[in-house]
């Protein structure tokens, strides 16, 4: 059955937030693919940069829902590699700051073993709390 | 030459190894890192969202420490901030531009501090390959006194040192400047793909499996392509091609382990220096058999 995407208010104000908080012109993306080919975590993401720069482009909020914001580290593969120009690292901090402001943390340090912890240097630590928490 | 050194946090614990050779086989070039009075953390990752400008407070203060050290005679009108640590050098870099590019943003940081001196843009942030480069890498073949010639080595520029382009030191694709510092330091650049590759970066924490992944490929390239030991300029990449071998080792039983050396570590061994500037006690995989074989003959 054909999916139907809805266009309204709601999105379009999700839309605008993203552009406002990244700086990027994301309308701008033509679903090229190419960030999605060279991203180095795509296997593990659940959606591919390139699909969630389309999410955001159709203002689809769910898309806050997905893993993939979260395992983007930031490497800038695909930013020097855009046709367009497009720096998606600020997309995914885009998304990321939209729920971390609301006070949702995505890591929890808690979870994990201590002997695990103590073996990690403190700029691996400082770097997940800082990107990870609010 | 007399130039201000911003360590960083990772310089001074895990990655003691990078600073104790750096600044011993820059004294060998006549370059004195003169460390920054009271510096403070960079953030260690760039905040990227265009009404964050809080983060950008701790680099700014850096670099008016650099202006100080100016006005106290520290150094001698050396507005350069010499960085080893590529994820400082990233941070430090990227912030500065965006001062430097939205004048109001500055004055926002300015009067924030308020009582602090004046930030008005005219630090400049390197690394320390970039300084190497502009001395001349010719500069240190002149001290060679123990030559890598049977060294193959694998450099491994991960992101920060060459991403996003208006950061990197070298071309994002086709980077070439480690290449150059092996081939001026006699040894043997191995020509490889995963040079560029990020490592997971501090996914590390939270996502420690991807990370090992990511390592057993970046690892296996190197040796396939016949590298001896991989070089690194970042700390967290050190832990995760280094520290993360034991992680690998438990999931690919027949791994063959790889020494990941800081590239200044490589300098103090060819400049001949004492073992002690070496550190090599931090190295989670000891490169002593293969310097043996291949250097110490």
């Amino acid at each position: 059955m054909p999916k139907k995407i809805v266009i309204n208010d709601a999105s379009e104000e999700f839309l605008r937030k993203i552009i406002e908080l990244s700086g990027e012109v994301i309308t701008l993306c033509d679903q090229c693919g190419t960030c999605s080919g060279g991203c180095p975590f795509v296997e593990e993401m659940d959606i591919t940069p390139s699909q969630l720069m389309r999410k955001v482009q159709l203002g689809q909020q769910d898309v806050l829902e997905s893993k993939t914001m979260w395992l983007c580290a930031t490497c800038n593969t695909c930013t020097v590699r855009c046709p367009r120009g497009l720096d998606l690292s600020k997309v995914a901090e885009g998304l990321r700051q939209v729920v971390l402001r609301q006070a949702i943390d995505n890591l929890d340090l808690n979870n994990y073993p201590k002997e695990e912890i103590k073996e990690l240097p403190q700029i691996a630590i400082i770097a997940a709390i800082r990107k990870l928490t609010s | 030459m007399k130039i201000p050194y911003f360590p960083g946090c990772s310089l001074k614990t895990s990655a003691k190894n990078f600073e104790i050779s750096a600044i011993s086989s820059a004294k060998v070039l006549g370059i004195d890192f003169v460390e920054i009075p009271r510096w403070n953390c960079c953030g260690v990752v760039s905040s990227l969202s265009s009404d964050d400008l809080m983060h950008h407070l701790a680099p700014v203060r850096n670099f008016v420490r650099v202006l100080e050290m100016n006005k106290t005679k520290m150094v001698e009108n050396e507005k350069r901030m010499l960085t080893l640590c590529s994820m400082c050098y990233n941070t430090l870099k990227r912030s500065n531009q965006r001062v430097k590019n939205n004048p109001e943003e500055l004055e926002s940081i300015n009067n924030f501090m308020y009582r602090e001196e004046e930030y008005d843009g005219s630090v400049e942030v390197i690394h320390y390959l970039q300084l190497l480069d502009e001395i001349g890498f010719s500069q240190m073949t002149e001290k060679v006194k123990n030559s890598l010639e049977n060294l193959n080595v694998a450099a491994y520029y991960g992101c920060m040192l060459i991403r996003p382009k208006e950061v990197g030191i070298d071309d994002a694709e086709e980077p070439e400047i480690f290449e150059k510092f092996l081939s001026a330091l006699t040894a043997k650049p191995v020509a490889w793909n995963a040079k560029k590759r990020c490592c997971g970066s501090y996914l590390t924490v939270n996502n420690k499996d991807v990370v090992v992944d990511l390592a057993y490929g970046i690892l296996n390239d190197a040796r396939k392509n016949g590298a001896d030991l991989i070089v690194t300029a970042c700390p967290l990449c050190a832990f995760n091609l280094d520290n993360r071998q034991k992680n690998v080792l438990e999931k690919h039983p027949d791994f063959k382990t790889i020494p990941v050396l800081y590239f200044t570590q490589l300098m103090a061994i060819a400049f001949g220096l004492d073992e002690k500037s070496f550190g090599f006690e931090l190295n989670y995989i000891k490169p002593n058999d293969v310097l043996k074989e291949k250097v110490f003959k």
